[in-house]
């Protein structure tokens, strides 16, 4: 089966083609550039250059989050939209997990880091165990100084990763022993060919149309709206 | 390039530049297959006004639930579609991305050609389900966001000859509705009041009589907002009525003065009236009032209210018009979210 996998959901913008377990292609643009103008001229360039059309595809796998709320939507409302428009798979994979990945020669626990912006970061804990790559705590937000501070009482060795870890560079400081920071930069990097992977190991979507990004935040506005208002769950949308 | 090669000429448009996720099928530019809007109105109305990251979330939860539903309520398949049209501006960008990512990922994988939307033209082009434009015409705008009076010397071109300086008209209706405690958006329940009420504040009308086709709304809602607070502090209560009466009667006296000035200037055979604004009972029937009297060469055009607030049906129909001018975007289609129209 074709798989074509689109990770927009960072600055780095990532287009895969995979057969099975062959990989047939991979584009990655890592400097600040326009998910929205790139992403389907990739995808594009990228199956043109493999000989595969759009009918040959027999799924679509996408980095769901978290991570910058447009470029997760651009890349959600492509991929579904793909996979709803040709009647093929869907398989979304945390944006987490792809980052988490890319160390696969780490026995303990790898902790992937999103910058949230105001000392906060997107994470979560993985392992390799078995060739699985396991989801040991979940995908969050939350400050980085509590994050450290559950992190410090594990006694499991612990490898933070991400290139968003350079900005944390004070907060790393006096880490205890068997807590370490990435400093390779290609495992630091959101990696297509980690995705297409990943999406072996992960259960397709049902529900396709009504498929969203994980965005593990709700918006400010709302959440100060709830501050003074019961959460009703209703429907907020309805057709006219 | 031919873009009509099918038995049947179909568009399917798609539109989520604000906050209502729009998808219709429409055939032959002015037959209405299928138009689905998806509103949010009331999820903003929590916050008093659209909150654009509350948008863009609700447009991705809704739009292949609309783009099902507008094939299906169409009864036609992927491959009978002719072309697929989309909204790249204006409007609030990261709502705009949601229609265009669909959009963009639904043409490349049925190798449909993309056509791009100016919304304003579509708003323009409802007034085709009413009947087939004429040209020249000159079409007032009016919505939340906009307020302008543009020139079309023939079908596709469209230039500004005035607009608002300041608050578009529904920006006004929707602040004077929260000094009035109304729920937003507020335009219809004003325009309910105002035919309760009596003009009998007088409040200004800006730019009237100066010589140029341009608006202000921002000096009637400062002079509007002085009056209850001023009252307020006087301890005094206001008529709602009176007011709604007084603020409507200013701001259907400038837009309708302009436009028959406009239409006057212009040698113009239509008046096309269109954009959320224009749903609005009391401007429809002044408007239609004094072209009678004093355009006799002129018919006026206002789309149906239905079609006037923010729809992809009007999309659809001035996707038609693009496609005669064989105007396609590739896959770098991006959205503008300042997209306009030029001015004279």
């Amino acid at each position: 089966m074709k798989s074509l996998a689109i990770d927009t959901s960072n600055q780095i913008l990532t287009v895969s083609l995979g057969d099975d377990d062959q990989i047939m292609g991979s584009h990655l643009l890592a400097i600040k550039k326009n998910h929205s103008l790139s992403l389907m001229p990739t995808v594009d360039q990228l199956m043109k250059e493999c000989g595969v059309t759009p009918q040959e595809l027999g799924q679509i796998v996408i980095a769901k989050g978290p991570g910058s709320y447009t470029g997760l939507r651009i890349g959600v409302t492509t991929a579904k939209t793909l996979a709803w428009t040709l009647g093929i798979e869907l398989t979304a994979v945390s944006s987490l997990a792809v980052l988490a990945g890319n160390v696969t020669d780490f026995p303990g626990y790898i902790v992937p880091i999103f910058n949230a912006r105001r000392k906060n970061v997107y994470t979560g804990i993985y392992q390799w165990r078995e060739n699985q790559l396991v989801n040991v705590a979940e995908d969050r937000h939350t400050s980085l100084a509590d994050w450290l501070q559950k992190l410090k009482k594990e006694t499991e060795k612990i490898i933070f990763v991400g290139e968003d870890c350079a900005f944390f560079a004070t907060e790393f400081q006096h880490l205890p022993a068997n807590i370490k920071v990435c400093e390779d930069s290609v495992r630091n990097t959101i990696n297509g060919l980690t995705l297409l992977n990943l999406a072996k190991q992960t259960k397709k979507i049902d529900k396709i149309k009504e498929f969203i990004p994980n965005y593990l935040k709700l918006v400010e506005a709302e959440e100060k709206w709830l501050e003074s208002h019961e959460s009703l769950e209703k429907k907020y949308v309805k057709k006219i | 390039m031919k873009f009509f090669t099918k038995p049947r000429k179909l568009i399917l448009a798609i539109e989520s530049s604000c906050d209502e996720t729009s998808v219709a099928v429409i055939e032959d530019q002015t037959k209405i297959l299928s138009n689905i809007v998806a509103s949010q109105i009331d999820s903003h109305k929590r916050f008093g006004g659209v909150v654009p990251e509350v948008a863009s979330r609700h447009h991705v939860e809704e739009i292949l639930l609309c783009m099902e539903e507008a094939l299906e309520e169409a009864n036609i398949l992927t491959e009978e579609l002719s072309a697929v049209a989309v909204t790249y501006g204006p409007g609030l960008v990261g709502a705009l991305l949601i229609g265009i990512s669909a959009a963009k990922a639904f043409a490349w994988a049925n190798q449909l050609p993309l056509i791009p939307v100016n919304h304003m033209a579509g708003h323009i082009q409802a007034a085709n389900f009413v009947r087939p434009l004429e040209f020249p015409l000159i079409a007032l705008l009016v919505s939340g966001g906009h307020t302008e009076l543009v020139y079309m010397k023939e079908n596709g071109s469209y230039q500004i000859i005035g607009q608002t300086r300041d608050d578009a008209a529904g920006e006004a209706y929707d602040k004077v509705g929260r000094v009035l405690g109304l729920s937003y958006p507020s335009g219809k329940e004003i325009d309910e009041l105002a035919v309760k009420g009596k003009d009998t504040f007088n409040f200004p009308r800006a730019m009237l009589r100066e010589d140029n086709f341009d608006f202000s709304f921002s000096g009637l809602k400062s002079s509007f907002i002085n009056t209850v607070h001023n009252a307020e502090q006087r301890a005094e209560t206001l008529v709602k009525e009176d007011l709604a009466t007084s603020f409507q009667a200013s701001v259907i006296d400038v837009l309708v003065g302009k436009t028959i000035r406009a239409c006057q200037t212009y040698p113009v055979k239509q008046l096309v009236v269109a954009g959320g604004v224009a749903a609005n009972k009391g401007l429809r029937e002044r408007i239609q009032q004094e072209v009678t009297e004093k355009l006799t060469e002129v018919t006026v055009v206002i789309p149906p209210v239905a079609l006037c607030g923010d729809n992809a049906a009007m999309i659809g129909s001035a996707a038609f018009v693009e496609c005669e001018k064989e105007v396609i975007a590739d896959l770098t289609l991006n959205a503008v979210p300042n997209l306009s129209f030029e001015a004279i």
